[in-house]
């Protein structure tokens, strides 16, 4: 695997992987409590710990997610947050140290521009992108966008994806791979399925690429317990509810530092 | 031609070369799946286990069968002659679909997919609804073949269509009402989709309308193409030749989609899709995302919708829940494309007063989906090039409007004393 000349996502989990751990990837909509508050958190959880940030770009139909993150991007869309926020969120992400993807459902980016969106992004300093509604059967267009940009087009696989799938996903996947934990949506869960370690041993014959688990991580312990078997840990719901819950933006910004204080140290834990 | 014969003959008699969808469900740039890799795994499984139905005649005899008996088919087709003369002396046909078991067309895609979930081995089934007519039909079949059903609606919709509601848990369903967004039919389908991407192993999810990813699309089109037909040839055998129009409401467009596909290597037959105009096309308020839309990605597929500049969903108007729907299927936008099929928005003022021209010419209450092909019909027979009397107008009444009768009442000021 490249190291010196690759991306910043590259790079990133290539340090984890030096420093004998896994990469935390940390999840946080745009615009939500407010377009600075959320810079704000992202800031927080880069300081804390956090190797590389998911800026979600908030959309009106998020199938994909689960009650909190719904609310807070209900939340920033009311509030008016607009695609050029997301990208100055992610700007501010790189420049805090991380390396920065935007999580999107592919309308927006369709509605964009889908190379003046991986244009926008590259120039704010994002390294690459997730997208969770876009599969590689219909990602041609933004494959050689990504490609003509220098951005990681960053995909999923799932506990039910056949080897045929994770074979034909790895091949186009770069950065890392994004292991969705649980069938279901975004949410915080009490216990991580033993299905993503096995979806992770399936996957690993295919590629060489790292393995981020995602979906349901919420504490330190649920962390270290991934971290023993994936490449990277992903959390989005807890984070969220930090700021969902917290009595003003302050705190909120505060509750979202200890959080992934506390899942840095998941990380390293041995 | 028999029912079966209409969803398991061959569907590329009626079709246009070449023939689509594309393997992986393309209709042109249209429809394809835009889905969480999670549910890829079922919809292959849905999509050989419909082509496996397909061509088994068991199944198909089991859904002739249940369509005839069960579910009242085929439709009669009712010559207007009343409604006729009040556009000028067209010669007016309605497809009788609010005579179907349930009240609406919606009952020939609810059997369909509920004998292929219980083919798939799935003991769930879960769907969206709007007016509620296809929740209710789910509902129903869920009872006859023994299937849990649960239904997701807006919360909106549970208030104008609370009638449907009743009748869903009368029927043994549970309707969860969706209180996310604008608590509308889109918010219901989001909910369904959550519900369906966990519980994927034991569900299936029955999508009511001509929408969502492959193989929806067209197989809810086969499923309520048994429609047109019927129609077809009822037409034939009543006036001798085929019409100058077919007109069916457009929300996701499946009842349009099922009495227009019959009729599209017919070069002389017109079609018209009437999608809901709110309070008007140029107000901005409405849900006609083919008349006013542009193309984009909602809810698994390509097509036309309503939306902004950054690619979020906009709210819609209508006074009809079953069209109140910001996207369309995307078969149908292959066809505005093609200029095959036209599109035009029918506001409520013209939907309404169609409504009320038809109940008090025909003795026919309709639902107020089905008043909007009604309206644009009469439209049609005015401005047409030729005289009225030489006109004959196929017309897809989709359902009854009994769940209707409140919002009509008040639209009316009626029942007050």
């Amino acid at each position: 695997m490249t190291v010196a000349t690759g991306s910043a996502i590259d790079r990133a989990f290539a340090t984890a992987r030096a420093e004998g751990r896994a990469a935390l990837v940390g999840y946080l909509p745009a615009g939500f409590p407010s377009v600075p508050g959320a810079i704000d958190a992202v800031r927080a959880m880069v300081e804390a710990g956090v190797d590389v940030v998911e800026v979600g770009l908030p959309y009106s139909d998020p199938l994909m997610d689960g009650p909190q993150v719904q609310a807070a991007v209900e939340s920033a869309l009311a509030g008016g947050v607009r695609i050029a926020d997301v990208f100055a969120t992610v700007a501010a992400a790189a420049e805090a140290g991380a390396a920065a993807l935007v999580m999107t459902y592919w309308n927006p980016v369709e509605a964009y521009g889908v190379d003046r969106f991986a244009a926008a992004l590259a120039e704010a300093g994002g390294a690459g992108a997730i997208t969770p509604d876009l599969i590689p059967d219909e990602a041609g267009p933004w494959l050689d966008a990504t490609a003509a940009h220098g951005l990681d087009p960053v995909f999923l696989v799932a506990p039910s994806s056949t080897e045929a799938r994770i074979a034909s996903t790895v091949a186009v996947t770069r950065g890392f791979l994004y292991a969705a934990s649980t069938m279901g949506v975004t949410g915080t869960r009490t216990a991580v399925d033993t299905v993503a370690r096995q979806l992770v041993e399936r996957v690993r014959p295919h590629t060489g690429l790292p393995v981020a688990v995602g979906l349901g991580i919420s504490d330190g312990d649920q962390a270290a317990e991934v971290a023993a078997f994936a490449d990277g840990v992903i959390v989005g719901s807890a984070l969220v509810r930090c700021l969902l819950e917290a009595p003003d933006p302050r705190s909120g910004v505060a509750a979202v530092g200890r959080l992934a204080g506390e899942l840095a140290e998941g990380v390293r834990r041995r | 031609m028999t029912v079966s014969e209409a969803v398991s003959g061959k569907l590329p008699d009626a079709m246009p070369e070449p023939v689509l969808p594309d393997a992986g469900g393309h209709f042109g740039p249209y429809g394809g799946r835009f889905v969480p890799e999670a549910l890829v795994a079922a919809l292959d499984e849905l999509d050989e286990a419909y082509r496996g139905a397909r061509a088994d005649p068991a199944f198909t005899a089991e859904l002739d069968r249940q369509l005839s008996t069960y579910a009242g088919r085929p439709t009669p087709l009712t010559d207007a002659t009343r409604l006729g003369a009040e556009a000028g002396g067209a010669r007016i046909l309605l497809k009788r679909e609010d005579l179907a078991h349930t009240g609406s067309h919606k009952i020939n895609n609810a059997l369909g997919q509920a004998l292929l979930a219980k083919r798939m081995g799935k003991p769930r089934v879960i769907a969206e609804t709007g007016a509620g007519q296809h929740g209710v039909a789910t509902a129903t079949v869920c009872a006859l073949l023994g299937l849990e059903c649960t239904v997701y609606m807006g919360e909106e919709d549970t208030v104008r269509q609370s009638l449907n509601v009743a009748r869903m848990q009368l029927l043994g369903a549970e309707v969860r009402p969706v209180s996310s967004g604008s608590k509308t039919l889109k918010d219901a389908t989001n909910e369904a989709m959550r519900d369906w991407v966990t519980n994927v192993e034991r569900t299936h999810y029955v999508i009511g309308s001509v929408v969502g990813p492959h193989p929806f699309p067209s197989m809810v089109r086969d499923f309520q193409r048994v429609i047109g037909v019927e129609a077809r040839a009822q037409v034939l055998d009543l006036v001798g030749r085929l019409p100058d129009v077919v007109v069916a409401c457009v929300g996701g467009g499946s009842n349009a989609i099922g009495i227009f596909h019959p009729f599209l290597d017919d070069a002389e037959v017109a079609l018209l899709g009437c999608e809901a105009g709110g309070d008007g096309v140029e107000t901005g308020h409405h849900a006609a995302p083919l008349t006013a839309g542009t193309p984009g990605v909602l809810h698994g597929a390509r097509s036309y919708l309503m939306q902004d500049e950054d690619g979020q969903t906009l709210p819609t108007t209508s006074i009809s829940a079953g069209l109140d729907y910001p996207g369309v299927g995307p078969e149908h936008a292959w066809l505005r494309d093609a200029e095959r099929a036209r599109y035009r928005g029918v506001t409520d003022a013209e939907a309404m007063a169609a409504l009320r021209t038809l109940a008090q010419t025909e003795g026919i209450l309709c639902a107020i989906e089905s008043a909007h092909a009604v309206a644009g019909a009469l439209d049609w027979v005015r401005s047409a090039a030729v005289p009225a009397e030489d006109l004959v107008v196929l017309v897809n009444v989709s359902g009854r409007g009994d769940k209707d009768a409140a919002t009509a009442a008040r639209w009316f000021g009626l029942g007050q004393t």
